[in-house]
Protein backbone atom coordinates (compact mmCIF):
# COMPACT_ATOMS: atom_id res chain seq x y z
CA UNK A 1 0.00 0.00 0.00
CA UNK A 2 1.00 3.02 -0.76
CA UNK A 3 1.65 6.51 1.53
CA UNK A 4 -1.10 8.29 -0.26
CA UNK A 5 -2.97 5.02 0.14
CA UNK A 6 -2.44 4.79 3.29
CA UNK A 7 -3.76 8.40 4.19
CA UNK A 8 -6.88 7.91 1.97
CA UNK A 9 -7.42 4.81 4.23
CA UNK A 10 -7.00 6.95 7.22
CA UNK A 11 -5.08 3.81 8.32
CA UNK A 12 -1.75 5.00 10.02
CA UNK A 13 -0.61 3.18 12.65
CA UNK A 14 1.48 4.09 14.81
CA UNK A 15 4.74 2.08 13.61
CA UNK A 16 4.01 3.67 9.77
CA UNK A 17 3.89 7.47 10.03
CA UNK A 18 6.06 9.29 7.98
CA UNK A 19 8.67 10.85 9.53
CA UNK A 20 7.14 10.57 12.70
CA UNK A 21 4.71 13.15 12.94
CA UNK A 22 2.87 13.61 16.55
CA UNK A 23 -0.40 15.21 17.59
CA UNK A 24 0.63 16.46 21.14
CA UNK A 25 -1.70 18.79 21.88
CA UNK A 26 -5.62 20.35 20.97
CA UNK A 27 -7.27 22.48 21.71
CA UNK A 28 -11.29 23.39 21.10
CA UNK A 29 -13.93 26.35 21.37
CA UNK A 30 -17.34 25.57 21.35
CA UNK A 31 -20.41 26.29 22.97
CA UNK A 32 -19.16 28.64 25.79
CA UNK A 33 -16.53 26.06 26.17
CA UNK A 34 -12.84 26.15 26.08
CA UNK A 35 -11.20 22.40 26.34
CA UNK A 36 -7.82 21.55 26.10
CA UNK A 37 -6.03 18.27 25.76
CA UNK A 38 -9.71 16.71 26.50
CA UNK A 39 -10.37 18.40 29.62
CA UNK A 40 -12.26 21.66 30.03
CA UNK A 41 -10.61 23.86 30.87
CA UNK A 42 -13.47 26.46 31.42
CA UNK A 43 -17.55 27.57 30.23
CA UNK A 44 -19.24 30.61 30.39
CA UNK A 45 -22.60 30.32 30.30
CA UNK A 46 -24.03 33.19 30.24
CA UNK A 47 -22.20 34.85 26.86
CA UNK A 48 -24.91 35.00 24.54
CA UNK A 49 -22.84 36.65 21.63
CA UNK A 50 -19.58 35.80 20.28
CA UNK A 51 -18.23 39.31 21.22
CA UNK A 52 -19.21 38.76 25.29
CA UNK A 53 -17.70 34.84 25.36
CA UNK A 54 -14.00 35.86 23.34
CA UNK A 55 -13.71 39.16 25.98
CA UNK A 56 -14.61 36.62 28.72
CA UNK A 57 -11.98 34.11 27.72
CA UNK A 58 -9.69 36.59 27.14
CA UNK A 59 -10.13 37.89 30.82
CA UNK A 60 -10.73 34.20 31.98
CA UNK A 61 -7.09 32.88 30.24
CA UNK A 62 -5.11 35.86 32.37
CA UNK A 63 -3.81 37.11 29.00
CA UNK A 64 -2.52 41.04 28.62
CA UNK A 65 -2.20 41.55 25.43
CA UNK A 66 -4.16 44.90 24.51
CA UNK A 67 -3.76 44.82 20.61
CA UNK A 68 -6.15 41.73 21.38
CA UNK A 69 -9.08 44.24 21.47
CA UNK A 70 -8.31 46.05 17.97
CA UNK A 71 -8.67 42.44 16.32
CA UNK A 72 -11.53 41.34 14.62
CA UNK A 73 -13.62 38.72 16.11
CA UNK A 74 -11.93 35.67 13.92
CA UNK A 75 -8.37 37.01 14.69
CA UNK A 76 -9.64 36.72 18.54
CA UNK A 77 -10.91 33.40 18.16
CA UNK A 78 -8.27 32.26 16.95
CA UNK A 79 -5.42 34.23 19.49
CA UNK A 80 -7.17 32.68 21.98
CA UNK A 81 -7.64 29.20 20.77
CA UNK A 82 -3.72 29.14 19.89
CA UNK A 83 -2.86 30.11 23.26
CA UNK A 84 -5.04 27.89 25.30
CA UNK A 85 -3.24 25.14 22.53
CA UNK A 86 0.58 26.64 23.42
CA UNK A 87 -0.33 27.42 27.12
CA UNK A 88 2.35 24.85 29.05
CA UNK A 89 4.28 24.09 25.82
CA UNK A 90 8.42 24.80 25.00
CA UNK A 91 7.37 25.21 21.39
CA UNK A 92 9.51 28.76 20.88
CA UNK A 93 12.53 27.64 22.76
CA UNK A 94 12.61 23.98 21.35
CA UNK A 95 11.89 25.21 17.16
CA UNK A 96 13.53 28.19 15.31
CA UNK A 97 10.99 30.40 14.11
CA UNK A 98 10.74 29.27 10.82
CA UNK A 99 10.63 25.42 11.65
CA UNK A 100 6.88 26.16 12.76
CA UNK A 101 3.77 26.50 10.55
CA UNK A 102 -0.01 27.55 10.66
CA UNK A 103 -2.25 26.03 8.40
CA UNK A 104 -6.04 27.00 9.41
CA UNK A 105 -9.54 26.16 7.22
CA UNK A 106 -13.19 27.37 7.94
CA UNK A 107 -15.92 28.05 6.13
CA UNK A 108 -17.34 31.46 6.26
CA UNK A 109 -13.56 33.47 5.32
CA UNK A 110 -13.49 36.69 6.75
CA UNK A 111 -17.49 37.34 6.19
CA UNK A 112 -17.80 38.78 9.49
CA UNK A 113 -15.56 41.23 9.62
CA UNK A 114 -16.42 41.81 5.51
CA UNK A 115 -19.78 42.30 6.47
CA UNK A 116 -18.87 45.04 9.39
CA UNK A 117 -16.54 47.00 7.09
CA UNK A 118 -19.48 46.95 4.55
CA UNK A 119 -21.74 48.72 6.74
CA UNK A 120 -19.14 51.43 7.49
CA UNK A 121 -18.94 51.99 3.88
CA UNK A 122 -22.41 53.75 3.61
CA UNK A 123 -20.80 56.42 5.92
CA UNK A 124 -16.59 56.93 6.38
CA UNK A 125 -14.99 52.92 5.75
CA UNK A 126 -12.97 52.11 8.44
CA UNK A 127 -9.26 51.13 7.97
CA UNK A 128 -9.33 49.62 10.79
CA UNK A 129 -11.73 46.76 9.69
CA UNK A 130 -10.50 47.05 6.32
CA UNK A 131 -6.72 45.73 7.41
CA UNK A 132 -8.84 42.06 8.80
CA UNK A 133 -10.73 41.55 5.81
CA UNK A 134 -8.69 38.14 4.51
CA UNK A 135 -9.22 35.44 6.48
CA UNK A 136 -5.48 35.00 6.49
CA UNK A 137 -4.96 37.91 8.67
CA UNK A 138 -5.56 35.23 12.16
CA UNK A 139 -2.45 33.40 10.79
CA UNK A 140 -0.55 36.87 10.86
CA UNK A 141 -1.73 37.82 14.20
CA UNK A 142 -0.85 34.59 15.19
CA UNK A 143 2.70 34.55 13.92
CA UNK A 144 3.36 38.04 14.94
CA UNK A 145 2.17 37.22 18.93
CA UNK A 146 4.95 34.25 18.67
CA UNK A 147 7.47 34.92 16.39
CA UNK A 148 6.19 32.44 14.14
CA UNK A 149 8.07 32.55 10.75
CA UNK A 150 7.22 29.02 8.79
CA UNK A 151 4.59 28.22 6.10
CA UNK A 152 1.28 29.29 6.32
CA UNK A 153 -1.61 29.14 4.12
CA UNK A 154 -5.85 29.05 4.86
CA UNK A 155 -8.45 27.42 3.06
CA UNK A 156 -11.98 27.65 3.05
CA UNK A 157 -14.49 24.64 2.55
CA UNK A 158 -18.02 23.91 3.46
CA UNK A 159 -17.30 21.53 6.82
CA UNK A 160 -14.22 20.47 8.36
CA UNK A 161 -12.06 18.43 5.74
CA UNK A 162 -10.00 16.53 7.56
CA UNK A 163 -8.51 14.25 4.84
CA UNK A 164 -7.37 17.34 2.99
CA UNK A 165 -5.95 19.01 5.54
CA UNK A 166 -4.39 15.55 6.96
CA UNK A 167 -2.96 15.18 3.62
CA UNK A 168 -2.04 18.88 3.25
CA UNK A 169 0.12 18.78 6.73
CA UNK A 170 1.48 15.80 6.06
CA UNK A 171 3.32 16.78 3.11
CA UNK A 172 4.45 19.69 4.57
CA UNK A 173 5.59 18.21 7.52
CA UNK A 174 8.13 15.76 5.31
CA UNK A 175 9.60 19.18 4.58
CA UNK A 176 13.11 19.07 6.59
CA UNK A 177 12.23 23.21 7.18
CA UNK A 178 8.93 21.85 9.16
CA UNK A 179 9.04 20.56 12.53
CA UNK A 180 5.88 21.98 14.52
CA UNK A 181 2.70 22.47 12.93
CA UNK A 182 -0.22 24.72 14.32
CA UNK A 183 -3.53 23.07 12.06
CA UNK A 184 -7.04 23.12 12.32
CA UNK A 185 -10.16 24.42 11.97
CA UNK A 186 -11.16 27.54 12.77
CA UNK A 187 -15.35 29.11 12.01
CA UNK A 188 -16.76 32.39 13.29
CA UNK A 189 -19.78 34.01 11.62
CA UNK A 190 -21.55 36.40 14.17
CA UNK A 191 -22.99 34.93 16.95
CA UNK A 192 -22.01 31.14 15.57
CA UNK A 193 -18.28 30.07 15.80
CA UNK A 194 -16.28 26.85 16.55
CA UNK A 195 -12.63 26.18 16.55
CA UNK A 196 -10.45 23.13 16.79
CA UNK A 197 -6.66 23.72 16.49
CA UNK A 198 -3.83 20.61 16.66
CA UNK A 199 -0.27 20.76 17.73
CA UNK A 200 1.84 18.30 15.89
CA UNK A 201 5.68 17.82 16.32
CA UNK A 202 8.17 15.21 14.78
CA UNK A 203 10.36 13.10 16.15
CA UNK A 204 8.65 14.20 20.15
CA UNK A 205 8.99 11.14 23.43
CA UNK A 206 5.09 11.38 23.40
CA UNK A 207 4.12 9.33 20.65
CA UNK A 208 0.77 8.93 22.25
CA UNK A 209 -1.30 9.92 19.60
CA UNK A 210 0.30 9.75 15.93
CA UNK A 211 -1.10 12.39 13.25
CA UNK A 212 -3.19 10.37 11.42
CA UNK A 213 -6.74 10.96 10.09
CA UNK A 214 -8.06 8.67 12.23
CA UNK A 215 -6.94 10.38 15.60
CA UNK A 216 -7.69 13.81 13.82
CA UNK A 217 -11.26 12.67 14.00
CA UNK A 218 -11.23 10.80 17.33
CA UNK A 219 -10.13 13.63 18.85
CA UNK A 220 -12.08 16.49 17.75
CA UNK A 221 -15.91 15.11 16.75
CA UNK B 1 -10.97 72.84 26.35
CA UNK B 2 -11.21 70.26 29.03
CA UNK B 3 -14.95 69.29 27.96
CA UNK B 4 -13.20 68.23 24.48
CA UNK B 5 -10.73 66.71 25.84
CA UNK B 6 -12.85 64.38 27.69
CA UNK B 7 -15.46 63.83 24.69
CA UNK B 8 -12.25 63.20 22.40
CA UNK B 9 -10.96 60.62 24.77
CA UNK B 10 -14.06 58.64 25.06
CA UNK B 11 -14.27 59.10 21.37
CA UNK B 12 -10.50 57.63 20.77
CA UNK B 13 -11.75 54.38 22.97
CA UNK B 14 -14.68 53.97 21.20
CA UNK B 15 -13.21 54.30 17.10
CA UNK B 16 -10.02 52.68 17.76
CA UNK B 17 -11.52 49.34 20.14
CA UNK B 18 -9.65 50.22 23.06
CA UNK B 19 -11.71 48.68 25.55
CA UNK B 20 -9.27 47.97 28.00
CA UNK B 21 -8.80 51.70 28.69
CA UNK B 22 -11.13 54.22 30.68
CA UNK B 23 -10.94 57.34 29.97
CA UNK B 24 -9.07 58.49 33.25
CA UNK B 25 -5.87 56.26 32.08
CA UNK B 26 -5.29 58.73 29.17
CA UNK B 27 -3.29 62.00 30.04
CA UNK B 28 -3.99 65.01 28.10
CA UNK B 29 -0.05 65.58 27.26
CA UNK B 30 0.24 61.37 27.24
CA UNK B 31 1.99 60.64 23.43
CA UNK B 32 -0.42 58.93 21.64
CA UNK B 33 1.91 56.71 19.60
CA UNK B 34 4.74 54.52 20.42
CA UNK B 35 5.73 54.71 24.01
CA UNK B 36 2.46 56.61 24.56
CA UNK B 37 -0.53 54.83 24.06
CA UNK B 38 1.18 52.64 21.37
CA UNK B 39 -1.01 53.49 18.90
CA UNK B 40 0.02 52.51 14.85
CA UNK B 41 -0.27 53.72 11.21
CA UNK B 42 -4.05 52.00 11.04
CA UNK B 43 -4.74 53.54 14.17
CA UNK B 44 -3.33 57.18 12.64
CA UNK B 45 -6.16 56.43 9.92
CA UNK B 46 -8.73 56.09 12.30
CA UNK B 47 -8.02 59.13 14.21
CA UNK B 48 -8.46 61.13 10.64
CA UNK B 49 -11.69 59.36 10.34
CA UNK B 50 -12.88 60.83 13.88
CA UNK B 51 -11.58 63.69 13.30
CA UNK B 52 -14.33 63.62 10.14
CA UNK B 53 -16.79 62.02 11.20
CA UNK B 54 -17.10 64.13 14.81
CA UNK B 55 -15.86 67.25 14.03
CA UNK B 56 -16.69 67.48 10.51
CA UNK B 57 -12.29 68.54 9.76
CA UNK B 58 -10.72 66.94 7.11
CA UNK B 59 -7.06 66.53 7.76
CA UNK B 60 -5.67 67.39 4.14
CA UNK B 61 -1.84 68.06 4.60
CA UNK B 62 -0.63 64.61 5.92
CA UNK B 63 2.83 66.34 7.33
CA UNK B 64 -0.03 68.02 9.83
CA UNK B 65 -0.41 64.33 11.09
CA UNK B 66 2.14 64.08 13.48
CA UNK B 67 1.98 67.63 15.53
CA UNK B 68 -1.72 67.02 15.37
CA UNK B 69 -1.83 63.76 16.75
CA UNK B 70 0.74 63.95 19.44
CA UNK B 71 -1.54 63.82 21.89
CA UNK B 72 -5.18 64.36 22.80
CA UNK B 73 -4.49 67.98 24.04
CA UNK B 74 -3.06 68.61 20.38
CA UNK B 75 -5.91 67.24 18.94
CA UNK B 76 -8.21 69.67 21.16
CA UNK B 77 -6.18 72.46 20.25
CA UNK B 78 -6.20 72.20 16.12
CA UNK B 79 -10.24 70.98 16.51
CA UNK B 80 -10.69 74.21 18.31
CA UNK B 81 -8.67 76.37 15.56
CA UNK B 82 -10.36 74.34 12.46
CA UNK B 83 -13.78 73.43 13.34
CA UNK B 84 -16.20 74.94 10.84
CA UNK B 85 -18.22 78.06 11.74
Amino acid sequence: MTHSANIESGSLSRENVPGGVYITGYSIFRNGAIEKDDHLVWKEASAQHTDDFLVSAYRQMGLSYPKFFKMDNLSKLGLLVSENLLSGTDLKERYKPDEISVVFANASSSLDADQKYFDTIKDIASPALFVYTLPNIVIGEICIKNGFKGENAFFVFDKFEAKFLHQYVQTLMQQNTNKACIFGWLELMGDSYEAALFLLEKDVADKTNPFTLENINKLYS
Amino acid sequence: MEKLMADLKAQIIQQLNLKHLKPEDIGDDQPLFVEGLGLDSIDALELIVLLQQEYNIKLTNADDGPKVFQSVRTMAEYITANKPA
